[in-house]
């Protein structure tokens, strides 16, 4: 038990009145507040345009180099062997036969790599191949490197490794029950990887006083994040004792560190670069097996080894949404306010940690907003289980609570006889405010997401006007832009940026940023260039190259755009002031007359005086030197005064709004979804077509894990489903019609405003889609996925228990049919 | 062990091509590793997510089960045929105008999905569309804006040649049009 009881104290006097709501721009100055809202010039040139990518041609050619891509003179192709068994202690591996193999050059075991490591530094229990023991089906074993695929497959196959097997725990609360046999020998509590209670105010005394209460059970099944770019990398070790990994990874600083540490080799003397992405979401976050392997059969073979997983290993090294088991408890005022949540939630974490200590504070952390809740209590519990190990999908964490927290809410919301979007809006915290958990909310367009879904969907109008079988569904939502816990802790900046300018007018922008489909590089570019008044194909980036780039912490936590946005502000307003000043001496003006837009500079006084943006720069060469510039970011000082405080706590967060339109055959039980409209709160847009384009995918994400998804093994640890045949994810044929629409509430940190996007409208579709059913024929479906035979089953229940399926209200307060 | 090769006579991208490779080999691998032509992605390698799509004469084809072998005497167009001396294919340019790009993985297949779409039906419905790349799986973007690049190159493709030249870089500061989920940037052609 680590989290401590009584974070805060409990409020005292009447329920607190919905939150000061005065202009986000005039409140809250951080101490390290970089640049706000403003734009550097008159107004915004490239900010908020709907550009196209600056990677975009290359993707669309061809020629974009993604990891698989990359051949190297006499590279061997490497191969992992993984455990058939799902929980096994490996008493003997023997690999001489497989050494022999012709065209095989290198075999490696665990015993050569035995440092531990892990993402988080405080729970560090993988070896890059198993040592002593194995945790799932899957869990690497041995790897070899040979002249072909083939060939290093026929190898795998003459390596002996005596197994002694054990009992499998695949079932969360059997594993909590069996403390005495554990996963990880040493683990401190039995199966238990953390374990956190928080309480802020006074949730009993709450819920006794209020006029509804709701508790139910709730269960969210594990999914896989599915990218359609397999894990792979290539390492090489150079002659003159370089080692270069390219890897198909999202965090390039961790697996930095962690290379350097598991295979004892100085920092300096590694290089970690990230190509192209093809889709990550949360899955390429971990340091993995082959990364490791690479690297050591390159060094060990003197040659350059590459690791492609197959579509069925990458569902078994996995690292999806974790499986939650979750009981609720909220209770509500006869007009509409919550009074208090209090949840128990059981996280299935699969064999290793990953990032699981932070999942179990998220499960509880970021369920505060958008919605006021007075009195709240958590406790969440994460287990190791002999399955796939779980780490960060989009929306870590907070994906499942929200689901239940928001389907619960409906059910407070019938009870008191209150339509979905009004109760929400009654329990809008407000924009300037802290949550019940002590964390800071500044910018807040919640209630204008909702009024935005509202209208698209034409939800007064159309609710409860559907016909038989239809319905409108509502939730909302809140996430992170990125957090100030760093997993490792320094003093230093969590982003930088560095720029060179050149003679010729072009800008070169370093950035540690991992662009992972998402655009970041494109960002980067689009505010240099507002910076600099330059067109935006005379930036170039280059980026998540650890010996060209500075450093940046990866992509997670829906950080880039907020942080990587304030260092490229940073560096680039100090060399547009360079410019300025430079400029402003040769023509005698003072420097902030001088502006610079669309590749020239002039005076904005005289404007028939102008140079272009290159004979800017050879002015400000000339008076300063070699131009550069660097900068960065770091999150001021956030989160609540007690242990795990500072978890979920974010500079700023985000909000969504969702409405879904549901048509439920009750012959069949299939739910048809004809609309999800989404509405976020992203700050700024800079990028428009970016964040239409992260609204869109977040919704078909959700949507697939509602009916299509599900990440499961069998009794013997075997996955159910390791292909893209069987493991559905939406096709074109299966998907809504997105409706994406951007809430603009100008955040007073955000690099001109902007916050996240990419994480957080994932959130409300799951719950909107399950309160929208819950319209359409009257059942409250409980267990995700809303498969046609949990749907059958909740209808039956519901005509068992006599509840009528009309819409009539008598028979609405009937007992609920439950889901599954 | 490697295996023994034989030759193939290939035509790729309108070119004839002699290409050594062992029997068992699919024309994915030939592609990706015999000719560089690594803009045909795998995912899956196993006929599931479509990255690997090609033109076999004209039509869409999952090149990771097809053998090289029975390539021969076929015409294989891969994204990379798509670019001629005359610039981008239409689709190209509205795949990146449309923001239909996000990890670009699927694109080239879906890119060559959509043209035997089009080829095949110059004025298909969003339907037809939805249908055609039915096969090809995308994790990033929900399709939507995939669905608006095509019938941008629809609209476009009946006013114009097929595989007219590149329009070149979009001036960043001209014609922004209003964010609301429409279709993108407009057509710049002359």
């Amino acid at each position: 038990m680590s989290g401590a009881r009584g974070g805060r104290k409990p409020p005292t006097g009447p329920p607190r009145m919905p939150a000061d709501r005065t202009d986000p721009l005039t409140h809250v100055r951080s101490p390290n507040r970089v640049f706000g809202p403003q734009p550097p010039g008159e107004r915004f040139e490239v900010i908020g345009r709907r550009m196209k990518k600056v990677d975009a041609a290359g993707k669309a050619t061809g020629e974009a180099v993604y990891t698989d891509d990359i051949v190297l003179p006499g590279m061997l192709h490497g191969k992992t062997l993984r455990s058939p068994h799902a929980h096994a202690r490996i008493r003997r591996i023997d690999t001489s036969r497989a050494e022999r193999l012709e065209g095989v050059f290198g075999v490696v075991t665990g015993a050569e790599m035995p440092v531990k490591f892990g993402v988080i530094p405080w729970t560090p229990d993988e070896t890059a191949l198993a040592i002593d023991k194995v945790r799932f089906v899957g869990d690497p074993v041995a790897a070899v490197a040979a002249v072909d695929e083939e060939t290093a497959l026929a190898a795998l196959e003459l390596i002996e490794v005596d197994y002694e097997p054990l009992p499998a725990l695949l079932d969360p609360e059997e594993s909590l029950r069996r403390g005495d046999l554990q996963i990880h020998e040493g683990n401190k509590h039995g199966n238990v990887t953390k374990e956190v209670l928080l309480e802020f105010g006074d949730v009993a005394g709450a819920l006794a006083a209020s006029d509804f209460v709701v508790e139910d059970d709730y269960f969210f099944h594990g999914t896989a994040h599915a990218p359609i770019e397999t894990h792979v990398a290539v390492a090489r070790w150079g002659a003159d004792d370089v080692l270069t990994l390219w890897s198909a990874t999202q965090i390039p600083h961790y697996v930095h560190r962690e290379l350097a540490r598991v295979l004892d080799l100085p920092a300096p003397r590694i290089r970690v670069i990230q190509p192209h992405l093809g889709g990550a979401f949360g899955g390429k976050s971990d340091p993995f097996s082959l990364e490791f392997c690479a690297c050591k059969l390159a060094m060990k073979t003197r040659r350059p080894v590459k690791f492609l997983y197959t579509r069925e290993e990458e569902f078994y090294v996995h690292r999806g949404r974790h499986p939650m088991k979750m009981h609720l408890k909220s209770g509500l005022t006869r007009d509409g306010r919550i009074t208090a949540v209090d949840s128990r939630i059981l996280i299935d974490g699969g064999a290793y940690s990953s990032f699981g200590l932070v999942t179990t504070y998220y499960a509880g952390q970021l369920l505060t907003g958008p919605h006021d809740i007075p009195h709240y209590r958590f406790h969440s519990t994460r287990v190791f289980t002999n399955k796939p190990p779980c780490g960060p999908k989009r929306g870590h964490g907070s994906v499942q609570p929200r689901f239940a927290l928001e389907v619960q809410l409906d059910r407070l919301a019938e009870l008191a006889g209150i339509d979905p979007i009004e109760v929400r809006r009654r329990n809008f915290q407000g924009a300037n405010t802290t949550t019940v958990n002590g964390q800071r909310v500044t910018s807040n367009a919640f209630d204008k997401c909702l009024d935005r879904v509202e209208e698209a969907s034409g939800w007064k109008a159309r609710r409860g006007r559907l016909g038989r079988g239809r319905g409108l569904g509502v939730a909302g939502s809140m996430y992170i832009s990125g957090t100030n816990y760093c997993v490792y802790p320094n003093d230093m900046p969590q982003a930088g940026i560095q720029i060179k300018v050149d003679r010729s007018g072009l800008v070169t922008v370093f950035s540690g940023a991992s662009d992972i489909g998402q655009g970041s590089n494109s960002v980067v570019a689009y505010i240099v260039a507002e910076e600099l008044g330059m067109r935006v194909e005379d930036v170039r980036v280059i980026a998540a190259d650890s010996d060209l780039c500075p450093v940046d912490l990866g992509a997670y936590s829906s950080r880039i755009t907020f942080m990587v946005g304030n260092a490229a502000i940073h560096a680039a307003r100090k060399l547009r002031e360079q410019v300025q000043a430079a400029v402003g001496a040769a023509w005698g003006v003072p420097p902030r007359q001088v502006a610079l837009a669309g590749g020239f500079v002039f005076d904005l006084e005289d404007r028939s005086r102008v140079l272009s943006s290159a004979q800017a720069f050879q002015l400000a060469e000339a008076k300063f030197e070699t131009l550069g510039a660097t900068g960065s970011y770091n999150t001021p000082n956030l989160g609540g005064d007690y242990r795990g405080g500072t978890i979920g706590a974010s500079p700023a967060y985000s909000f969504t709004a969702c409405v879904a339109e549901v048509e439920v055959d009750e012959e069949t039980g299939e739910v048809k979804v004809p609309h999800v409209w989404t509405a976020h709160d992203c700050g700024r847009a800079l990028a428009p077509v970016l964040v239409e384009g992260q609204i869109e995918g977040s919704a078909y994400m959700g949507f697939g894990e509602v009916f299509l998804e599900d990440h499961d093994v069998d009794e013997r640890g075997l996955h159910r489903r390791p292909s893209l045949l069987d493991y559905t994810i939406p096709t074109s044929l299966d998907c809504p019609e997105f409706h994406a629409a951007i809430v603009e509430s100008l955040d007073p940190e955000g690099p001109y405003g902007a916050k996240e996007a990419g994480e957080g409208p994932l959130h409300p579709t799951i719950p909107a889609i399950a309160n929208a059913i819950h319209d359409a024929c009257g059942i409250w479906l409980t267990k995700l996925p809303f498969t046609p035979a949990r749907v059958l089953k909740a209808l039956q229940e519901r005509a068992r228990s006599g509840a009528a399926s009309d819409r009539d209200g008598a028979a609405r307060r009937g007992p609920p049919a439950r889901g599954g | 062990m490697p295996s023994k090769l034989h030759v193939l006579p290939l035509r790729v991208n309108g070119e004839a091509l002699d290409v050594a490779a062992p029997a068992h080999w699919t024309l994915l691998e030939v592609l990706r590793y015999r000719l560089g032509l690594t803009g045909s992605k795998q995912g899956c390698d196993k006929g599931d997510c479509g990255a690997c799509t090609v033109l076999f004469d004209g039509r869409a084809r999952l090149s990771c089960i097809t053998l090289a072998g029975d390539a021969v005497g076929h015409e294989v167009v891969t994204i990379e045929g798509l670019v001629t001396a005359q610039g981008l294919d239409l689709l190209q340019r509205t795949f990146d105008e449309a923001g239909a790009l996000q990890c670009g993985f699927c694109q080239p297949g879906m890119i060559l999905a959509a043209r035997a779409c089009l080829d095949r039906d110059p004025g298909a419905t969003r339907e037809q569309v939805k249908e055609a790349l039915a096969s090809n799986l995308c994790r990033c973007t929900g399709y939507t804006k995939i669905f608006e690049a095509v019938e941008m190159a629809a609209r476009e493709g009946r006013t114009a040649q097929r595989g007219g030249p590149c329009a070149g870089p979009v001036p960043p500061l001209k014609d922004p049009v209003a964010s609301g989920g429409g279709a993108g940037a407009p057509d710049r052609r002359p």
